[in-house]
Protein backbone atom coordinates (compact mmCIF):
# COMPACT_ATOMS: atom_id res chain seq x y z
CA UNK A 1 0.00 0.00 0.00
CA UNK A 2 1.30 3.16 -0.49
CA UNK A 3 2.48 5.74 1.87
CA UNK A 4 0.28 8.95 1.45
CA UNK A 5 0.47 12.69 3.13
CA UNK A 6 1.29 16.07 3.19
CA UNK A 7 4.44 17.23 4.86
CA UNK A 8 2.27 20.12 6.23
CA UNK A 9 1.79 17.24 8.91
CA UNK A 10 4.63 14.85 8.02
CA UNK A 11 7.33 16.07 7.70
CA UNK A 12 10.36 15.66 4.88
CA UNK A 13 12.69 14.82 7.95
CA UNK A 14 9.94 12.23 9.94
CA UNK A 15 9.73 10.85 6.37
CA UNK A 16 13.54 9.80 5.76
CA UNK A 17 13.59 8.74 9.28
CA UNK A 18 10.99 6.50 8.45
CA UNK A 19 12.36 4.82 5.44
CA UNK A 20 15.55 5.01 6.79
CA UNK A 21 14.34 3.09 9.94
CA UNK A 22 11.99 0.36 8.20
CA UNK A 23 14.71 0.39 5.32
CA UNK A 24 12.31 0.61 2.94
CA UNK A 25 12.48 0.58 -1.11
CA UNK A 26 10.52 2.11 -3.13
CA UNK A 27 9.55 5.46 -4.83
CA UNK A 28 8.69 8.61 -3.57
CA UNK A 29 6.79 11.50 -5.07
CA UNK A 30 5.82 15.06 -3.79
CA UNK A 31 4.28 17.54 -5.27
CA UNK A 32 5.86 20.68 -3.61
CA UNK A 33 5.15 24.65 -4.20
CA UNK A 34 5.15 26.47 -7.10
CA UNK A 35 3.84 23.64 -9.09
CA UNK A 36 7.20 21.87 -8.65
CA UNK A 37 7.66 18.14 -7.81
CA UNK A 38 10.27 15.95 -6.52
CA UNK A 39 10.78 12.44 -7.29
CA UNK A 40 13.44 10.62 -4.53
CA UNK A 41 13.79 6.46 -5.25
CA UNK A 42 15.50 4.69 -2.14
CA UNK A 43 16.86 1.03 -1.97
CA UNK A 44 16.84 -0.36 1.74
CA UNK A 45 16.55 2.69 3.54
CA UNK A 46 19.13 4.39 1.73
CA UNK A 47 19.28 7.20 -0.92
CA UNK A 48 19.16 6.13 -4.55
CA UNK A 49 18.34 8.64 -6.88
CA UNK A 50 16.58 12.10 -6.38
CA UNK A 51 15.46 14.97 -8.82
CA UNK A 52 13.50 17.79 -9.22
CA UNK A 53 11.18 18.27 -12.16
CA UNK A 54 11.95 22.25 -11.80
CA UNK A 55 16.10 21.57 -12.54
CA UNK A 56 17.63 19.62 -15.40
CA UNK A 57 18.66 16.68 -14.21
CA UNK A 58 20.23 14.66 -16.52
CA UNK A 59 23.76 13.36 -15.69
CA UNK A 60 25.81 15.89 -18.48
CA UNK A 61 23.94 18.72 -16.85
CA UNK A 62 24.90 17.37 -13.71
CA UNK A 63 28.25 17.27 -14.51
CA UNK A 64 28.17 20.66 -16.05
CA UNK A 65 26.82 22.19 -12.96
CA UNK A 66 29.40 20.73 -10.94
CA UNK A 67 32.14 22.11 -13.58
CA UNK A 68 33.30 18.79 -14.13
CA UNK A 69 32.60 19.78 -17.48
CA UNK A 70 33.24 22.60 -19.62
CA UNK A 71 30.63 24.33 -21.83
CA UNK A 72 32.21 23.08 -24.99
CA UNK A 73 32.22 20.16 -23.53
CA UNK A 74 29.03 20.20 -22.35
CA UNK A 75 27.29 21.25 -25.79
CA UNK A 76 29.52 18.86 -27.63
CA UNK A 77 28.37 15.63 -25.64
CA UNK A 78 24.79 16.80 -25.32
CA UNK A 79 25.09 16.89 -29.79
CA UNK A 80 26.34 13.27 -29.70
CA UNK A 81 25.00 11.35 -26.26
CA UNK A 82 20.87 12.61 -26.89
CA UNK A 83 19.91 9.53 -27.33
CA UNK A 84 21.72 7.71 -23.96
CA UNK A 85 20.22 6.92 -21.04
CA UNK A 86 22.55 8.50 -17.69
CA UNK A 87 23.49 4.43 -17.46
CA UNK A 88 24.75 4.62 -21.10
CA UNK A 89 26.25 7.54 -20.71
CA UNK A 90 27.87 6.99 -17.42
CA UNK A 91 30.01 3.71 -19.26
CA UNK A 92 30.85 5.51 -22.54
CA UNK A 93 32.36 8.51 -19.91
CA UNK A 94 34.13 6.25 -17.80
CA UNK A 95 35.33 3.83 -21.28
CA UNK A 96 36.15 6.84 -22.29
CA UNK A 97 38.90 7.96 -19.64
CA UNK A 98 36.57 11.52 -19.31
CA UNK A 99 35.59 10.04 -15.60
CA UNK A 100 36.13 7.54 -13.00
CA UNK A 101 32.88 5.66 -12.01
CA UNK A 102 33.89 6.95 -8.25
CA UNK A 103 34.29 10.61 -9.28
CA UNK A 104 30.37 9.96 -11.22
CA UNK A 105 29.18 8.48 -8.36
CA UNK A 106 30.49 11.51 -6.14
CA UNK A 107 28.99 14.17 -7.83
CA UNK A 108 25.75 12.60 -8.45
CA UNK A 109 25.42 11.92 -4.65
CA UNK A 110 26.19 15.61 -4.12
CA UNK A 111 23.48 16.75 -6.12
CA UNK A 112 21.46 13.94 -4.90
CA UNK A 113 22.06 15.60 -1.57
CA UNK A 114 21.15 18.88 -2.97
CA UNK A 115 17.48 17.80 -3.72
CA UNK A 116 16.88 16.39 -0.87
CA UNK A 117 18.07 20.15 0.85
CA UNK A 118 15.84 22.11 -1.58
CA UNK A 119 13.12 19.37 -0.05
CA UNK A 120 13.53 20.41 3.32
CA UNK A 121 12.54 24.43 2.57
CA UNK A 122 9.36 22.81 1.40
CA UNK A 123 6.96 22.95 4.32
CA UNK A 124 3.90 22.07 2.31
CA UNK A 125 2.98 19.47 -0.33
CA UNK A 126 1.21 15.89 -0.84
CA UNK A 127 3.33 12.99 -1.42
CA UNK A 128 3.29 9.55 -2.04
CA UNK A 129 5.72 6.85 -1.03
CA UNK A 130 5.20 3.43 -3.34
CA UNK A 131 7.26 0.52 -2.78
CA UNK A 132 5.85 -1.40 -5.68
CA UNK A 133 6.71 1.56 -7.94
CA UNK A 134 9.85 0.49 -10.55
CA UNK A 135 12.64 2.32 -10.04
CA UNK A 136 13.38 5.17 -12.50
CA UNK A 137 14.52 4.18 -15.92
CA UNK A 138 17.80 4.62 -17.14
CA UNK A 139 19.02 6.44 -13.99
CA UNK A 140 22.57 6.01 -12.12
CA UNK A 141 22.02 4.40 -8.43
CA UNK A 142 23.82 5.87 -5.71
CA UNK A 143 23.76 4.48 -1.94
CA UNK A 144 23.47 7.38 -0.11
CA UNK A 145 22.93 6.92 3.75
CA UNK A 146 20.29 9.00 5.53
CA UNK A 147 21.46 9.74 8.80
CA UNK A 148 23.74 12.86 7.78
CA UNK A 149 20.73 14.16 6.04
CA UNK A 150 18.29 13.92 8.82
CA UNK A 151 20.31 15.69 11.22
CA UNK A 152 20.93 18.19 8.74
CA UNK A 153 17.01 18.22 8.09
CA UNK A 154 16.45 18.91 11.96
CA UNK A 155 18.85 21.71 11.94
CA UNK A 156 17.01 23.31 9.09
CA UNK A 157 13.37 22.66 11.11
CA UNK A 158 14.77 24.55 13.99
CA UNK A 159 16.34 27.32 11.78
CA UNK A 160 12.69 27.12 10.22
CA UNK A 161 11.03 27.58 13.46
CA UNK A 162 13.23 30.48 14.40
CA UNK A 163 12.26 32.06 10.41
CA UNK A 164 8.65 31.64 11.49
CA UNK A 165 8.87 33.71 14.17
CA UNK A 166 10.78 36.23 12.80
CA UNK A 167 8.73 36.30 10.17
CA UNK A 168 5.47 35.15 10.98
CA UNK A 169 3.63 35.54 8.09
CA UNK A 170 4.52 36.30 4.29
CA UNK A 171 1.62 38.56 3.89
CA UNK A 172 3.19 41.25 4.74
CA UNK A 173 5.44 43.59 2.61
CA UNK A 174 8.67 45.12 2.32
CA UNK A 175 9.94 48.74 2.01
CA UNK A 176 13.16 50.42 2.08
CA UNK A 177 14.31 52.05 5.98
CA UNK A 178 14.73 55.71 5.20
CA UNK A 179 17.87 55.88 6.40
CA UNK A 180 19.58 52.34 6.51
CA UNK A 181 22.36 52.23 9.13
CA UNK A 182 24.15 49.93 6.20
CA UNK A 183 25.80 50.92 2.77
CA UNK A 184 23.78 48.59 -0.02
CA UNK A 185 27.29 49.28 -1.79
CA UNK A 186 29.44 47.12 1.17
CA UNK A 187 27.41 44.66 1.18
CA UNK A 188 28.00 41.35 -0.45
CA UNK A 189 24.91 40.37 -1.03
CA UNK A 190 24.19 37.25 -2.96
CA UNK A 191 22.34 37.14 -6.81
CA UNK A 192 19.67 35.33 -4.49
CA UNK A 193 18.89 38.60 -2.77
CA UNK A 194 19.55 41.15 -4.99
CA UNK A 195 16.42 39.71 -6.94
CA UNK A 196 14.55 40.02 -3.81
CA UNK A 197 15.97 43.27 -3.51
CA UNK A 198 14.49 44.28 -6.52
CA UNK A 199 10.86 43.53 -5.59
CA UNK A 200 10.96 45.47 -2.43
CA UNK A 201 7.77 47.70 -2.79
CA UNK A 202 4.93 47.82 -0.32
CA UNK A 203 2.54 46.21 -2.66
CA UNK A 204 4.47 43.28 -3.00
CA UNK A 205 3.82 40.69 -0.52
CA UNK A 206 6.49 38.22 0.38
CA UNK A 207 3.93 35.59 -0.78
CA UNK A 208 3.88 37.40 -4.48
CA UNK A 209 7.93 37.78 -4.59
CA UNK A 210 8.27 34.20 -3.49
CA UNK A 211 6.33 33.16 -6.23
CA UNK A 212 7.51 35.12 -9.00
CA UNK A 213 11.01 33.96 -7.75
CA UNK A 214 10.34 30.46 -7.65
CA UNK A 215 11.92 30.61 -3.87
CA UNK A 216 9.95 28.40 -1.13
CA UNK A 217 8.46 29.60 2.00
CA UNK A 218 11.84 29.24 4.09
CA UNK A 219 14.07 30.53 1.50
CA UNK A 220 11.70 34.17 0.94
CA UNK A 221 11.88 34.10 4.99
CA UNK A 222 15.70 33.80 5.11
CA UNK A 223 17.02 36.11 2.52
CA UNK A 224 14.30 39.09 3.77
CA UNK A 225 15.55 38.03 7.39
CA UNK A 226 19.04 38.95 6.29
CA UNK A 227 18.01 42.11 4.84
CA UNK A 228 15.87 42.98 8.16
CA UNK A 229 19.19 42.11 10.14
CA UNK A 230 21.12 44.31 7.63
CA UNK A 231 18.93 47.32 7.86
CA UNK A 232 17.93 47.99 4.80
CA UNK A 233 14.47 47.09 4.83
CA UNK A 234 11.54 47.00 7.23
CA UNK A 235 7.89 44.93 7.04
CA UNK A 236 5.14 46.72 6.60
CA UNK A 237 1.19 46.24 6.06
CA UNK A 238 1.14 45.84 2.05
CA UNK A 239 -0.61 49.05 0.33
CA UNK A 240 -2.93 47.63 -1.76
CA UNK A 241 -4.72 45.43 0.94
CA UNK A 242 -8.10 46.60 2.77
CA UNK A 243 -7.19 47.08 7.02
CA UNK A 244 -9.24 44.33 8.18
CA UNK A 245 -12.68 45.58 9.61
CA UNK A 246 -12.18 46.14 13.68
CA UNK A 247 -14.27 48.46 15.54
CA UNK A 248 -12.23 50.28 18.42
CA UNK A 249 -13.51 50.81 21.45
CA UNK A 250 -15.28 54.22 21.01
CA UNK A 251 -14.40 54.75 17.21
CA UNK A 252 -18.37 54.96 16.26
CA UNK A 253 -18.55 57.97 18.94
CA UNK A 254 -18.28 61.40 18.12
CA UNK A 255 -14.98 63.20 18.79
CA UNK A 256 -16.00 65.16 21.85
CA UNK A 257 -17.49 61.74 23.43
CA UNK A 258 -15.02 59.97 22.38
CA UNK A 259 -12.70 61.97 24.12
CA UNK A 260 -14.63 62.70 27.16
CA UNK A 261 -14.85 58.60 27.42
CA UNK A 262 -10.58 58.83 26.97
CA UNK A 263 -10.22 61.47 29.39
CA UNK A 264 -12.43 59.55 31.81
CA UNK A 265 -10.36 56.50 31.46
CA UNK A 266 -6.97 58.77 32.06
CA UNK A 267 -8.17 60.33 34.96
CA UNK A 268 -9.53 57.39 36.67
CA UNK A 269 -5.66 55.89 36.19
CA UNK A 270 -3.76 58.70 38.06
CA UNK A 271 -5.99 58.71 40.99
CA UNK A 272 -5.19 54.88 40.95
CA UNK B 1 -22.52 49.38 31.21
CA UNK B 2 -19.98 49.57 28.34
CA UNK B 3 -16.70 48.36 28.85
CA UNK B 4 -13.20 48.91 27.40
CA UNK B 5 -10.65 46.11 27.15
CA UNK B 6 -6.49 46.86 27.29
CA UNK B 7 -4.76 43.60 26.06
CA UNK B 8 -0.94 42.95 27.58
CA UNK B 9 1.10 40.72 25.60
CA UNK B 10 4.33 39.52 25.33
CA UNK B 11 6.63 36.69 25.81
CA UNK B 12 6.84 33.65 28.63
CA UNK B 13 7.89 35.78 31.95
CA UNK B 14 7.67 38.66 30.50
CA UNK B 15 5.67 40.16 33.92
CA UNK B 16 2.37 40.28 32.13
CA UNK B 17 0.45 38.85 35.23
CA UNK B 18 2.39 41.22 37.71
CA UNK B 19 1.60 44.00 35.59
CA UNK B 20 -2.02 43.60 35.59
CA UNK B 21 -2.02 42.49 39.11
CA UNK B 22 -0.51 46.15 40.30
CA UNK B 23 -3.36 48.07 38.98
CA UNK B 24 -6.14 45.64 39.22
CA UNK B 25 -8.88 46.44 41.80
CA UNK B 26 -9.89 42.71 41.63
CA UNK B 27 -7.54 40.08 42.61
CA UNK B 28 -6.45 39.03 39.28
CA UNK B 29 -8.41 35.91 37.51
CA UNK B 30 -5.16 34.14 36.51
CA UNK B 31 -5.50 30.49 34.91
CA UNK B 32 -1.82 29.71 36.08
CA UNK B 33 -0.98 25.88 35.73
CA UNK B 34 2.58 24.58 36.33
CA UNK B 35 4.95 24.15 33.02
CA UNK B 36 5.64 21.11 31.63
CA UNK B 37 8.62 22.24 29.34
CA UNK B 38 12.36 21.79 31.50
CA UNK B 39 13.59 24.81 29.92
CA UNK B 40 10.67 26.88 30.87
CA UNK B 41 10.54 25.94 34.64
CA UNK B 42 13.77 26.74 35.21
CA UNK B 43 12.57 30.43 34.88
CA UNK B 44 9.23 29.79 36.74
CA UNK B 45 7.02 27.29 38.10
CA UNK B 46 3.47 28.05 36.73
CA UNK B 47 2.65 30.20 33.79
CA UNK B 48 -0.30 31.70 32.17
CA UNK B 49 -2.20 29.05 29.97
CA UNK B 50 -5.65 30.79 29.21
CA UNK B 51 -5.52 34.32 30.45
CA UNK B 52 -5.08 36.63 33.37
CA UNK B 53 -8.40 39.46 33.50
CA UNK B 54 -8.03 42.43 35.84
CA UNK B 55 -10.58 45.49 36.10
CA UNK B 56 -10.45 48.43 36.87
CA UNK B 57 -14.14 50.54 37.42
CA UNK B 58 -14.05 54.30 35.55
CA UNK B 59 -17.57 55.24 36.76
CA UNK B 60 -20.72 53.56 36.74
CA UNK B 61 -20.91 53.16 33.15
CA UNK B 62 -17.63 52.41 31.85
CA UNK B 63 -15.06 49.80 33.02
CA UNK B 64 -11.66 48.88 32.09
CA UNK B 65 -10.87 45.09 31.67
CA UNK B 66 -6.91 43.93 31.25
CA UNK B 67 -6.64 40.93 29.76
CA UNK B 68 -2.80 39.19 29.97
CA UNK B 69 -2.22 37.09 26.97
CA UNK B 70 -0.18 33.57 27.10
CA UNK B 71 3.31 33.93 26.67
CA UNK B 72 4.31 31.14 24.80
CA UNK B 73 4.10 30.04 21.12
CA UNK B 74 2.18 27.53 21.11
CA UNK B 75 -1.22 29.44 22.55
CA UNK B 76 -1.14 31.76 19.69
CA UNK B 77 -4.83 30.99 18.68
CA UNK B 78 -5.71 32.87 21.83
CA UNK B 79 -4.12 36.18 20.77
CA UNK B 80 -6.56 36.49 17.73
CA UNK B 81 -9.86 36.07 19.95
CA UNK B 82 -8.47 38.48 22.51
CA UNK B 83 -7.69 41.30 20.09
CA UNK B 84 -11.11 41.41 18.99
CA UNK B 85 -12.21 44.84 19.97
CA UNK B 86 -9.87 46.29 21.94
CA UNK B 87 -8.62 49.40 22.83
CA UNK B 88 -5.59 49.45 22.43
CA UNK B 89 -2.29 46.92 23.85
CA UNK B 90 1.08 46.98 25.93
CA UNK B 91 3.84 44.71 24.41
CA UNK B 92 5.72 43.63 28.08
CA UNK B 93 9.20 42.95 27.35
CA UNK B 94 11.96 41.45 30.15
CA UNK B 95 14.70 43.83 29.39
CA UNK B 96 17.22 41.86 31.49
CA UNK B 97 16.46 38.57 28.77
CA UNK B 98 17.65 39.24 25.22
CA UNK B 99 16.79 35.59 24.36
CA UNK B 100 13.11 36.75 23.98
CA UNK B 101 13.56 40.02 22.27
CA UNK B 102 12.98 38.26 19.00
CA UNK B 103 9.89 36.68 20.40
CA UNK B 104 8.48 39.74 21.65
CA UNK B 105 9.03 41.49 17.73
CA UNK B 106 7.41 38.61 16.65
CA UNK B 107 4.66 38.95 18.99
CA UNK B 108 4.34 42.14 18.33
CA UNK B 109 4.35 41.60 14.50
CA UNK B 110 1.40 39.60 15.08
CA UNK B 111 -0.80 41.70 16.99
CA UNK B 112 -0.20 44.22 14.58
CA UNK B 113 -1.37 42.15 11.83
CA UNK B 114 -4.86 41.47 13.47
CA UNK B 115 -5.63 44.78 13.82
CA UNK B 116 -4.02 48.32 13.22
CA UNK B 117 -4.49 49.39 17.00
CA UNK B 118 -2.31 51.68 18.77
CA UNK B 119 0.25 49.86 21.07
CA UNK B 120 3.05 50.48 23.46
CA UNK B 121 6.47 48.44 24.50
CA UNK B 122 7.14 48.79 28.38
CA UNK B 123 10.45 47.65 28.86
CA UNK B 124 10.11 45.85 32.21
CA UNK B 125 12.38 44.98 34.93
CA UNK B 126 14.07 48.28 34.51
CA UNK B 127 14.70 48.56 38.19
CA UNK B 128 17.39 45.12 37.59
CA UNK B 129 20.96 45.97 37.20
CA UNK B 130 21.41 43.86 33.81
CA UNK B 131 18.40 45.42 32.28
CA UNK B 132 18.80 46.42 29.09
CA UNK B 133 18.35 50.13 28.27
CA UNK B 134 15.11 51.32 26.21
CA UNK B 135 16.46 52.97 23.71
CA UNK B 136 18.85 49.68 22.96
CA UNK B 137 15.90 48.28 23.22
CA UNK B 138 14.57 50.07 20.66
CA UNK B 139 17.06 49.11 18.24
CA UNK B 140 16.82 45.21 18.79
CA UNK B 141 13.80 45.09 18.82
CA UNK B 142 13.68 46.99 15.72
CA UNK B 143 11.19 49.66 16.59
CA UNK B 144 10.55 52.70 14.67
CA UNK B 145 11.14 56.25 16.58
CA UNK B 146 7.29 57.03 16.36
CA UNK B 147 7.10 53.64 18.63
CA UNK B 148 6.48 54.47 22.47
CA UNK B 149 8.74 52.25 24.50
CA UNK B 150 8.02 53.05 28.43
CA UNK B 151 10.53 51.90 31.01
CA UNK B 152 8.63 49.80 33.49
CA UNK B 153 8.69 48.11 36.46
CA UNK B 154 5.87 45.75 36.97
CA UNK B 155 5.55 45.71 40.70
CA UNK B 156 5.46 49.52 41.13
CA UNK B 157 1.98 51.05 40.60
CA UNK B 158 3.34 54.61 39.59
CA UNK B 159 5.70 52.93 36.82
CA UNK B 160 2.13 50.53 35.50
CA UNK B 161 0.34 53.64 35.70
CA UNK B 162 2.76 55.66 33.53
CA UNK B 163 2.28 52.89 31.04
CA UNK B 164 -1.26 52.77 30.68
CA UNK B 165 -1.82 56.19 29.93
CA UNK B 166 1.17 56.44 27.26
CA UNK B 167 -1.01 53.84 25.95
CA UNK B 168 -4.27 56.36 26.89
CA UNK B 169 -2.41 59.09 24.80
CA UNK B 170 -1.04 57.36 21.97
CA UNK B 171 -4.95 55.69 21.38
CA UNK B 172 -6.27 59.94 21.76
CA UNK B 173 -3.30 60.36 19.04
CA UNK B 174 -4.50 57.91 17.09
CA UNK B 175 -8.16 58.21 16.56
CA UNK B 176 -7.49 61.73 15.64
CA UNK B 177 -5.19 60.93 13.08
CA UNK B 178 -7.75 58.23 11.50
CA UNK B 179 -10.39 61.17 12.22
CA UNK B 180 -8.20 63.67 9.77
CA UNK B 181 -7.98 60.93 7.23
CA UNK B 182 -11.24 60.16 7.32
CA UNK B 183 -11.90 63.58 6.61
CA UNK B 184 -9.06 64.04 3.96
CA UNK B 185 -10.74 61.40 2.22
CA UNK B 186 -14.67 62.47 2.16
CA UNK B 187 -12.86 65.89 0.44
CA UNK B 188 -11.27 64.31 -2.20
CA UNK B 189 -14.48 62.79 -2.89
Amino acid sequence: MALKGNLRTFSIVQLLNLIHLARKSGLLRIRGPNGQEAELYFQQGKLAYAALSHRPNGLLDILYQAKRLSKQQYRALKERTSRYSDRELGLMLVNAGYFTPIEILNTLKAAYRDVVRTLFTWREGEFVFDSHAPPPKGKIFVRLGLENLIIEGSRHLREWERLEEEIPSLKVAMKFVEQPRTNVQNLNLSPEEWRVLSYVNPRNTLEKIARALKLSDMEIRRIVYGLLQAGLVELVRPENEPLPEIKLAFSDRPKEERLSLLNKIIDRIRRL
Amino acid sequence: MQTVKIVVTGPFNAGKTQFIRTVSEIDVVSTERKLSADTERQVKESTTVAMDFGRITIDENLVLYLFGTPGQRRFDFMWEILSEGMLGFIVMVDSTRPETFHEARSILETFKSFAPTPYVVAANKQDLEDAWDVEDLRIALRLGPNVKVVPCVATDKESVKRVLLELLYSIIEYLDEMESTEQQRSSQR
